[in-house]
C-alpha cells in the first residue's frame, strides 16, 4: 500500500541526499517527494510517498529516525489528512477545441494559466485520482508535456506534526 | 569573559585533549599540512601508519579494547578515500571513530580540484554522521557533536571533513563536551512493562537460551550477563562480535551459533521455546534460513538499536534500552526457570558434537586447530587477539580460549580482509600492558602487509601469527564444497617466505612447520619484547567445521566428521 510520510528535518546541507540515499541503499522506492519549509525557522518538511507493507514502513520510520538531522518522522496514511499534488499539464489545444478543455478544466476546479496558438497550460490540484481523473480525459487532445510536485499532507483537525 | 580566537587546527586538537584523547592515527598530506603543523608543538601522541586504512583498523582495534572513540587523521582525495573500507568496518561493528579528514580550500570545492574528493558524500552511507564544515566558528559545537555522537547511543564512526583553509580561520573557541541534538535521543532504560512482560517469560520457559552478541561488550554488561546466566541457570550462545562478553570457560556457554557455530548452539536455539537476544542483530551468518530460525521460540530481542528490532525476525517481547540496563532491571524482578532437564539435554548434544579438532598431523604437515590451540595455552588468558577475516579468524573463534570482554577483535559485519594486523597495533598502543596477538591468513596479511615498518618504527610488542595455508582457505573450501573443486583464483602458490619478509623490516621472523617448531618459536616470541611474526605453515586442505551451508537451517549441520 501506499504511505505517505511527514518528515520533518534541520534545515542542514545534504539532508535531501541523507534522506533519499537511505531509501534508495535500503531498497525502499519513492513515488515521489516534496520539501518545504515549516512554521518553525530551521525545520523543513518532506513528504514522501512509498508503496510498502506496513513491516517495511515501520523499518523505514525507524532508519529514517536515526538520520541525525531527522527530527520527526509522521505516517499520514494512518490518520485522517488531507493530500493535495499539483499538476502542471500543457495541452494541445486548438481555437476549435479549447472551450471543450476549457470546461473539463472548469469541472475539476483547476485553471487555464496559459494559452497560445496551439496550446492551453493548465494547472490542477487534487489527490492522485482526481489528477489522474483529468490526465485521462485531457489526453484526448494531446497532452505535450507534464510537470508535477509531489504529494503534501496535512492531518485534519487541530492536530499537528511537530519536531517536539 | 571574552571567548578567546584561534585557528581552526588548534581547535581540532583542543577539541581532543577536552575529549580526553591521547592517541591519534594518521597519515600526513597536503590538505592537512596545518593540523600537522600544529600537532608539531602538541604533546598529543600521533602513530604514523603506512596506508591511511590502517589507521582507521588501528583506531578502530584502540576503540574495541578501550571503549573510547579512536581518531584518525587523514589528508584530502586519495587519503581520505583510503579511509573508505576503515570506516565501513567500523560502521559495521558498531565502533566509536572520530575522523579528521583535510579537504581542498573552500574556494576550491566542485572544482575537481587537485586531490579533491566528495569524502562526506562517498562515506554518507558508512558513517553514523558525517561533517563538512564551512567556517571555523562551526568547528567546536561540530567537534564537540561528533565525539558525542560517535561515542553514545549505538556507537559509530562519524567524519568531520575540514578545507584547508578553515585550518587557518581564526574563530572563538569555546568547547562543551555535552551537548544536546535535537534530532538524536537514544534511548538507554528498557520500558518497565516491557521487562515485566519478559520477565515473565524467563521464569515460563522450559528451554531458554540467551543469545548474546556485540552490544553486550559495547555497554558494558559482561557481569551482568554472567550472573544473569548463573542465576537463571540458562545456557548462553555469542556470535563472534559478542565472544568474550561470557568467559568461555563457563559450563553453560555453548560456543558460537550459525554458520560455523557448534552444534550443541545451532540445536538450542533450534529447539528452544525462548531466545533471550541481546545486543545482537540476527545477522544471515547467525540464522541461516530466516523462515526455519527457531520457528518454536518466543524471541526477547534488547537492543539499543530500535531499528534492529524486527527487521530480520519477528520480535515477541521487544525492548530498547542499553543492555546493560535493562539486564540489571531484569536481574532485580527475575524468577528462575526449571531448566534440569533442558540443560541435560544440551549436555548430550555437547559431548556427542564436540569441536572438530582437525585430528591428526597428515605428512608431518601443522594442523592449523591445533596451533590456534597453542597459542591459546601458552598466550594464556587476558590475551588480545585481532583476527583477519577467513577460517583462521574462525578456527580462533572456535579454539580460543576467550575469557573477557574487549579481547576478542575481528571485522564481523563486513568481513574485512586486512583488518587484524592494524588493529593489533592500535589495540598494543591503547593498552601496552597486554599481550597482543594478531592471527591472520596468508592472504589477508597482504593486504596491510606494509604495517610491518610501523610496528618496527614504534617497536610495538604484537605478536604476529601467521597461519599459511598458501591459499585464500575460506573461499577455497566454499569452492570444495560448492563449486566442484574448481579452484579458480583462491591458490596462493607464490607467497613469499613471510618471516624473511618480516626480517627486510626490521620485525624478528620464525617458521614452524611441525609441531615442536611451533611450541618453540612460540615461546621465543613469547620470550622477546618487540613485534614478533611467526610463519606457521599448515595442512593446505583443511576445512572449517561444522558448517551450515549458506541459507540453509542451521540445525542442518556438516560436521565434516566422516
Ligand atoms: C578485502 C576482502 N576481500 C575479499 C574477501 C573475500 N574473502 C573472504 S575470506 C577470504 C580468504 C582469506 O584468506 P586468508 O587470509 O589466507 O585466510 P584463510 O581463509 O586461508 O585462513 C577471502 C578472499 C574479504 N573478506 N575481504
Amino acid at each position: 500500500m501506499k504511505h505517505v510520510l511527514a518528515i520533518l528535518v534541520e534545515d542542514k546541507p545534504g539532508v535531501l541526499t541523507r534522506v533519499a540515499g537511505l531509501f534508495s541503499r535500503r531498497g525502499f522506492n519513492i513515488d515521489n517527494i516534496a520539501v518545504g519549509e515549516t512554521v518553525t525557522p530551521g525545520i523543513s518538511r518532506m513528504t514522501v510517498t512509498v508503496e510498502c507493507s506496513e513491516t517495511i514502513v515501520e523499518q523505514v520510520t525507524k532508519q529514517l529516525h536515526k538520520l541525525v538531522n531527522v527530527v520527526k518522522v509522521s505516517n499520514l496514511s494512518n490518520q485522517p489528512s488531507v493530500m493535495r499534488e499539483l499538476m502542471l499539464l500543457k495541452v494541445h489545444a486548438e481555437v476549435g477545441n479549447r472551450s471543450d478543455i476549457q470546461q473539463i478544466v472548469e469541472t475539476f476546479r483547476g485553471k487555464v494559466v496559459d494559452v497560445s496558438p496551439d496550446s492551453m497550460i493548465v494547472e490542477v490540484t487534487g489527490n492522485e485520482e482526481k489528477l489522474e481523473a483529468i490526465k485521462l480525459l485531457l489526453e484526448h487532445f494531446g497532452i505535450k508535456e507534464i510537470a508535477c510536485t509531489g504529494k503534501v499532507a496535512l492531518l485534519r483537525g487541530s492536530k499537528v506534526t511537530r519536531e517536539s | 569573559m571574552k571567548i578567546r580566537k584561534i585557528k581552526g587546527a588548534a581547535m581540532v586538537l583542543e577539541a581532543l585533549r577536552e575529549e580526553g584523547v591521547d592517541q591519534v592515527f594518521g597519515f600526513p598530506g597536503g590538505a592537512v599540512l596545518p593540523l600537522y603543523n600544529q600537532l608539531y608543538d602538541s604533546p598529543l601522541k600521533h602513530l604514523l601508519v603506512r596506508h591511511e586504512q590502517a589507521a582507521v583498523h588501528a583506531a578502530d582495534g584502540y576503540a574495541r579494547v578501550t571503549g573510547k572513540p579512536g581518531v584518525v587523521f587523514a589528508t584530502s582525495g586519495p587519503g581520505a578515500t583510503n579511509l573508505v573500507t576503515g570506516i565501513a568496518t567500523a560502521y559495521m561493528d558498531s565502533v566509536p571513530l572520530v575522523l579528521i579528514t583535510g579537504q581542498v580550500a573552500s574556494g576550491f570545492i566542485g572544482t575537481d580540484a587537485f586531490q579533491e574528493a566528495d569524502i562526506t558524500g562517498i562515506t554518507l552511507p558508512i558513517t553514523k554522521h558525517n561533517y563538512l564544515v564551512k567556517d571555523a566558528a562551526e568547528l567546536p559545537e561540530t567537534l564537540s557533536e561528533a565525539f558525542y555522537l560517535a561515542s553514545t547511543g549505538r556507537c559509530g564512526p562519524v567524519l568531520i571533513d575540514i578545507p584547508k583553509d578553515i585550518f587557518d580561520q581564526e574563530a572563538p573557541f569555546a568547547y562543551s563536551v555535552h551537548c544536546d541534538i535535537s534530532g538524536y535521543k537514544p534511548t538507554y532504560v528498557g520500558h518497565m512493562g516491557q521487562i515485566s512482560r519478559a520477565v515473565r517469560a524467563i521464569k515460563n520457559a522450559k528451554r531458554p537460551v540467551i543469545f548474546g552478541g556485540g552490544g553486550l561488550i559495547r555497554s558494558g554488561a559482561s557481569a551482568e550477563l554472567t550472573r544473569f546466566a548463573r542465576e537463571a541457570k540458562i545456557p548462553v550462545t555469542l556470535s563472534l562480535m559478542g565472544l568474550g562478553a561470557y568467559p568461555g570457560s563457563e559450563e553453560l556457554f555453548l560456543g558460537m551459533p550459525g554458520m560455523h557455530g557448534s552444534v550443541a548452539a545451532n540445536y538450542a536455539l533450534t529447539e528452544s521455546d525462548l531466545i533471550i537476544a541481546m545486543g545482537v542483530r540476527f545477522d544471515d551468518r547467525v540464522t541461516g534460513k530466516l523462515e526455519t530460525f527457531a520457528c518454536d521460540a518466543k524471541i526477547i530481542h534488547i537492543d539499543i538499536d530500535p531499528a534492529e528490532i524486527g527487521k530480520n525476525i519477528n520480535i515477541d517481547i521487544p525492548i530498547v534500552g542499553d543492555v546493560r540496563l535493562v539486564l540489571e532491571a531484569i536481574l532485580e524482578r527475575m524468577k528462575a526457570p526449571n531448566t534440569e532437564a533442558w540443560l541435560k539435554k544440551i549436555d548430550t548434544w555437547k559431548k556427542q558434537y564436540p569441536l572438530p579438532d582437525g585430528g591428526k598431523m597428515v605428512n608431518g604437515c601443522l594442523k592449523p586447530q591445533a596451533v590456534i590451540r597453542m597459542l591459546s595455552d601458552k598466550f594464556g588468558p587476558g590475551t588480545i587477539v585481532a583476527t583477519d577475516v577467513g577460517q583462521h579468524q574462525m578456527w580462533s573463534a572456535q579454539h580460543f580460549s576467550i575469557t573477557e570482554p574487549r579481547t576478542f577483535l575481528s571485522s564481523g559485519g563486513l568481513g574485512t580482509m586486512g583488518y587484524g594486523f592494524p588493529a593489533a597495533i592500535g589495540a598494543k598502543v591503547a593498552m601496552p600492558d597486554r599481550k597482543v596477538l594478531c592471527i591472520t591468513g596468508d592472504g589477508s596479511f597482504q593486504m596491510n602487509i606494509q604495517e610491518l615498518a610501523t610496528a618496527a618504527q614504534y617497536n610495538l610488542d604484537v605478536k604476529i601469527a601467521v597461519i599459511n595455508n598458501s591459499c585464500l582457505g575460506m573461499v577455497r573450501q566454499w569452492q570444495e564444497l560448492f563449486y566442484d573443486k574448481r579452484y579458480s583464483c583462491t591458490t596462493l602458490n607464490v607467497n613469499p617466505d613471510f618471516e624473511k619478509v618480516a626480517e627486510a623490516f626490521g620485525v624478528k621472523g620464525l617458521r614452524a612447520e611441525n609441531e615442536d617448531e611451533a611450541a618453540g618459536a612460540i615461546n621465543v616470541a613469547l620470550e622477546t619484547r618487540g613485534p614478533v611474526l611467526i610463519n606457521f605453515v599448515v595442512e593446505q586442505e583443511e576445512n572449517v567445521f561444522p558448517m551450515v551451508a549458506p541459507n540453509h537451517p542451521i540445525q542442518e549441520i556438516i560436521t565434516g566428521g566422516d
